[in-house]
Parts: C-alpha cells; structure tokens; sequence
C-alpha cells in the first residue's frame, strides 16, 4: 500500500510550505487525485489520520477532490467513452487520457500570527 | 496577526501549490534518467505480479542474448535475494534492493542502489520491480519503458482489474503461453482487455521455458537502443 508514502511526501510539502511561511497551524488541505492515478482516496484518508499525528497537519482536514478518466481522440477531440476500445471512433487514433491521473496539491490553509 | 482591523486574531491564508505530490520522486526520476540517457543505457521497468515470471524472463533474455549485450539488473525484493542471485547465476550482474514492507520500488531507492552498483558500461538496465500490479505504477524511476510481465495464468480479465498498471505500460510481456494448450485462456480476450485500458496496446506473447517468441522481444529491445556512436567517437564515450 503506496498511500502512505503519498501521504508522507504530502505531509512534508505542506511542512516546508507552511515553515516557510512562519505559519503556526494548518487548517485545510486540497488534493485532486485522479481515477487512474492508483491512489485510493479511503486509503489515502486513513493514511493521512495516521501520518498528520505530532505534524504541523495534525489539526488540518483533508479535502480529496476525485477527478473521473477522460479520454479522447488527439486529433479530432472527441470523446473516448471509458471502458471502450482506446481508439477514436472516427479516425481510429490511440486515445490520450485528458484527465484523471493528477496527484496534486491544490491548496493549503494556514493560520500565520 | 490581522492587519485590516488590529484584533489580533490570527490570519488565515490559503496558500494555492497546484503541485504534484510526488514531485520529489519525479525529480529523483528525471536526475536517474539524465544519467541513463548520457550513458547510452536503455532502463526498463520491469514489472508484474508476483509469478508472473519476470526474473525468468530476464534469464530468458540472457539466454537469448547470449553475450552480445551487456546486461544488468536491479531487484526489488520484499525480504530476500533470490531474483538477484538467479540472475547473477544466468550471467547477468545483479544487486537486491530490499524493500522491507514496501510494495513498490521508487527513483530514490533506485539512486541508491547504484550507486554500489557498476552499472555505467551496460546496454540494458533491467530493473525488477516489486511482484505487485498496483503501486509499481504509480512512481517514475527514471525508465526507458514500463515493460509488464502477465502470464496466461492471471486469467483474461487482468487488464481490466488492473487499468492503472497496464496504462502505463509500453509492452506487454504475456508470458508462460507453453502452458495455454492446458487452459481455457483466450488471448484474443486478453488482447481485447488490453485494447481497452492501453491506448497503444503491444503485446508479445513468449515462453521463457522454451524460447518460443523470444525474438520479438529482443528485437523490440534492440529498437529501443540509443543510435549507435560512429566508430570515430566510440573511444571518447567512456
């Protein structure tokens, strides 16, 4: 389970952005993970109650955004329906993923004094 | 402390990252693979579930090659150095990166493991990922490829169980197919699950026990290979 180690880079990130900022307390993190990107948002929460004990998180929610996999033609744009052949029904381009691989932070709330 | 009013409660400010979590790993990847690329060394990931045949199929290619590339392996291994010591046994230098419970190797362990490693003057870097078809996928080590390892014993539908991992292959490996006269395994169905969650979808089918399709897979490496130096600046490459 990779979630944890996720959660740890996570952790240290806000960390880093959060000292630098002489912040005293986190209150809220964003994250956008996406269908595809193998990361289980249950997993990624309870990795996170664990990991965010005696860290500037350690008060701070969780927000997980979940970003659904889109795939489309490269060329004509349209739309690959998930679960189809990955192949655009037209010109019969490979499909790229438009969306839903992002493992991102979006967004931290802090509290500066 | 709160400028607009002077209360002296304390501010809150968000703070917009709009980054990738894992951007330290992808760093680590990008530094690996600068040095892969300046050597003229092709990196495959090689990945798979456990038994699905990946130390074999290394064993397979050293076999196959049969001197004529300079191969080298690094193993990822929860507990022990068995795949390493069979690849040494096959002939191809070999280290174990033992990842205790982790289920996944990453470009930092990678970048260790090298650096005790005389990986410098090879042709191919083979690295043998964690027996596990979900979180191999989900961190760059700094790779030519993503090369997955799937026997016909996983049953048709692995690709479609598993969309992350086969996403982001380059090459399916189905390995084992000595054994489908045995089965009930259609590799039409394997291949139409694979069409359905790799846009490019390749797939050699092979046997590491017999040989058979070997040559597709060491054709597909030989492509893989940066253009050979003209025999003038060959002496000025180490």
């Amino acid at each position: 389970m990779h979630e944890y180690s996720i959660v740890q880079a996570l952790v240290d990130r806000v960390e880093r952005e959060a000292r630098a900022r002489k912040a005293t307390a986190v209150h809220r993190l964003s994250v956008r993970i996406g269908e595809l990107a193998g990361v289980e948002a249950e997993l990624l929460a309870s990795a996170y109650d664990i990991c965010r004990a005696g860290s500037l998180c350690a008060g701070a929610e969780l927000a997980i955004e979940s970003v659904p996999a889109r795939w489309a033609c490269p060329g004509c744009g349209r739309e690959v329906p998930a679960g189809e052949v990955l192949r655009c029904p037209v010109c019969r381009s490979p499909a790229r993923l438009v969306s839903g691989d992002e493992i991102i932070l979006d967004r931290i709330e802090m509290e500066v004094a | 402390m709160c400028d607009t009013c002077g209360c002296g409660d304390p501010e809150i400010v968000a703070v917009e990252v709009h980054d990738k979590i894992l951007a330290g790993n992808e760093r680590t990847a990008a530094h690996n693979r600068e040095h892969f690329v300046e050597r003229g060394l092709v990196a495959i990931n090689l990945m798979g579930s456990p038994g699905a045949g990946k130390t074999a199929v290394l064993e397979a290619t050293a076999r196959a090659f049969a001197g004529r590339r300079r191969l080298g392996a690094v193993a990822g291994d929860l507990a022990t150095d068995h795949d390493a010591a069979r690849l040494r046994e096959a002939g191809i230098p070999a280290t174990s990166i033992s990842t205790g419970s982790a289920c996944h190797l990453d470009a930092e362990m990678v970048h260790r493991a090298l650096h005790d490693f005389p990986w410098r003057g090879l042709d191919y870097l083979f690295i043998e990922n964690v027996g596990n078809l979900v979180c191999p996928a989900v961190y760059d080590l700094g790779q030519a490829a993503n090369v997955v390892a799937l026997s016909v014993t996983e049953g048709e539908d692995k690709p479609l169980k598993y969309p992350v991992m086969f996403r982001k292959a380059d090459l399916v490996l189905l390995t084992k197919v000595d054994l489908l006269p045995h089965l009930d395994v259609r590799v039409e169905a394997i291949e139409d699950a694979l069409a359905r969650v790799m846009p490019r979808p390749l797939l050699f089918k092979m046997s590491a026990r017999t040989g058979a399709g070997l040559s597709s897979w060491l054709d597909w490496l030989e492509a893989g290979r940066p253009a050979a130096a003209p025999p003038g600046l060959q002496g000025t490459m180490a």
